[in-house]
């Protein structure tokens, strides 16, 4: 038994695809394991498995990644955190045409390739953005090479088979748009509304739902299903909070109070803590971040929100339950004023009740009264 | 002579007390899943499941009441008709209004003598209608939120087009509290009007009759 090569069998890939893959480098072992693993990811039976490694061999995909209002921070995420070879798989499933943070062209000689290959590639590449669009001002807020992220985002999204926005700027404005929005910035969709679009929000996006996404697409030629703010399903379908791995301790009744009690200490639900996870749509706690090593709430802080449409603005404060109210003071929560609300109700009947008690020659049918012996 | 009037009918009463009890339940266990206060202890138990499944529950009872009393708005006599509880759509209902609110205010001398709602009171449990309404559909867009691709968040997806989710518990708590509010009013209001009006009023919810003089309305 000892040495022999995984077999193919199992998963039905073919020989032929496996030694192909053995000749560039990629063991057969990780091919099938990073077949598999997208087909999970992208919760299709295990038989689709065949037919991602079919797909990842014939296809090469010219890709333009571009860059607004952003951290450069969904660049690191997708170059950093990936499963072993999915990097290697990666350069030899898709061709990035233009990429600002790995390419080593610069200036005039950059702008020339990236509308080279939008003239080469019209209508087939896959576009990718990240950053929020600023449309203030005509678009003076973000320009490269004298052109603004407006126009160029334009431009590309036209010509482009289909446009992936990676993060929580592209695809809803994100923290360049948080209140006051002094860019007027927006995401990809608001920017060039009916554009056919998948959004990969999160900060930063998880590089494994971006591969998964780029995988369906090779291997079905289309997009994945959205829900109604285009997020793709098998990545944002269901609640955090439904899947946490801290959900017992929430239907329990065993709450972290501080980040320092013995409650955090043994791995209590965070709700108290202001964990957004009730309200947040990702597949964070199954899929985790940097090669399923972690993600936010298994390390002890709570969700944010980050995938959400204005998580700065609406899930703020990131350690409370509930926004705060419009007008109070930063100390007053909803139910303080609440609280205070029934108080004063209380009080002001109160006093109106011992007046009314005063009142003379107000009550009804005295003439009717007999009073008892 | 004084007559024996039946007044509020049997839906009437009854969904108002079943109003009452779940509007009750649902405070108590929605304050907690909101703030959960206490902290169980090492074996847990269910702590929070039980609280959510009650408030559910609540919600759902909440949800037929209102549904069986707005039926009774078009079924019943005219004190449950929902024409009641638009005093001002008739001079003498405006006229009323004014009157009862100057009582209430200290201004004037006479009660509205009535033998449904005064036109005050009927105008602030219209406003209650809306808010539980709020409250139940509110309740439900965010209770949908477990599965959305079910047919509950379908239905209510429209809410959180119109509003973010967090800012539709801040309402959601809001709302409690206004209906806390509204509590404490009604029922010091039912005390004062029992005793003011000597009519039956606070019995009236229980039996249904009230004592009315006719050549006093």
């Amino acid at each position: 038994m000892k040495n022999e090569p995984v077999r193919s069998e199992a998963v039905g890939i073919s020989e032929e695809i496996l030694r192909k893959w053995e000749a560039k480098g990629v063991s057969r072992r990780d091919f099938i394991k990073f077949c598999t693993t997208m087909t999970a990811t992208l919760a299709l039976p295990l038989t689709f498995a065949p037919k991602i490694a079919a797909a990842l061999e014939d296809k090469r995909l010219p890709v333009i990644w571009v860059e607004y209002q952003s951290c450069s921070g969904d660049s690191e995420a997708f170059l950093r955190a990936n499963q072993p070879t999915a990097a290697e798989i990666i350069l030899d499933i898709i061709s990035l045409e233009y990429a600002e943070v790995v390419m080593a062209a610069a200036g005039h000689q950059a702008e020339k390739s990236k509308w080279d290959a939008m003239e080469k590639y019209k209508g087939k590449y896959l576009l990718i953005v990240e950053g929020s669009i600023p449309t203030g001002e005509g678009g003076v807020y973000c320009t490269v090479g004298g052109e603004s992220a407006v126009e160029s985002a334009k431009k590309l999204i036209k010509n482009a088979a289909a446009t992936i926005t990676v993060g929580t700027c592209a695809s809803y404005g994100g923290l360049p748009a948080a209140a006051p929005n002094p860019t007027t910035a927006v995401g990809v969709r608001d920017l060039v509304p009916g554009a056919t679009i998948v959004n990969l929000p999160g900060c930063p996006v998880n590089a494994d739902n971006l591969t998964a996404t780029l995988v369906h697409f090779l291997t079905f030629g289309k997009l994945p299903a959205v829900d109604a703010i285009g997020r793709p399903k098998f990545a944002y379908g269901k609640r955090i909070h439904d899947n946490c791995e801290r959900r017992a301790h929430f239907d329990a009744g065993q709450y972290a109070e501080s980040f320092d009690d013995a409650g955090h200490r043994q791995g209590h639900c965070l709700y108290k803590l202001g964990c957004k996870g009730p309200e947040a749509f990702h597949n964070c706690p199954t899929i985790r971040y940097n090669e399923g090593l972690s993600w936010p709430v298994m390390a002890g802080h709570g969700c944010i929100g980050c995938a959400s449409p204005g998580f700065w603005d609406t899930m703020s404060p990131f350690y409370r339950r509930l926004p705060q109210v419009p007008g109070f003071g930063v100390e007053a929560t909803a139910d303080k004023i609440g609280l205070g609300l029934v108080g004063a109700t209380a009080a002001a009947f109160a006093v109106h009740g011992v007046a009314s008690a005063f009142r003379k020659g107000d009550a009804m049918e005295s003439d009717k009264v007999k009073v008892e012996e | 002579m004084l007559e024996i009037r039946y007044v509020w009918e049997i839906p009437v009463r009854v969904t108002h007390w079943v109003n009452a009890l779940a509007i009750v339940v649902l405070s108590i266990t929605g304050t907690f899943i909101g703030f959960p206060y206490l902290i169980a202890g090492v074996d847990g138990g269910f702590a929070m499941g039980w609280i959510r499944f009650i408030h559910f529950v609540a919600a759902y009872v909440l949800t037929a009441s209102m549904l069986v009393r707005i039926y009774w708005m078009f079924a019943g006599n005219h004190h449950a008709s929902w024409r009641a509880f638009i005093p001002w759509r008739t001079t003498e209902g405006r006229r009323n209004f004014s009157k009862m609110l100057r009582y209430y205010t200290f201004t004037g001398k006479q009660i509205s003598y009535e033998v449904g709602h005064n036109p005050v009171a009927a105008v602030a449990y219209a406003g209650v209608f809306v808010l539980i309404i709020i409250q139940i559909v509110g309740g439900f867009a965010l209770y949908a939120q477990y599965n959305p691709d079910g047919m509950m968040a379908a239905w209510t997806a429209w809410i959180l087009t119109l509003i973010d989710s967090q800012w539709l518990r801040l309402i959601h708590h809001a709302i409690m509290w206004l209906l806390a509010g509204f509590f404490i009013n009604h029922v010091y209001s039912a005390a004062l009007m029992d005793i003011k009006e000597r009519n039956g009023t606070l019995s009236s919810i229980f039996s249904g009759y009230r004592f009315i003089e006719p050549k006093d309305l």
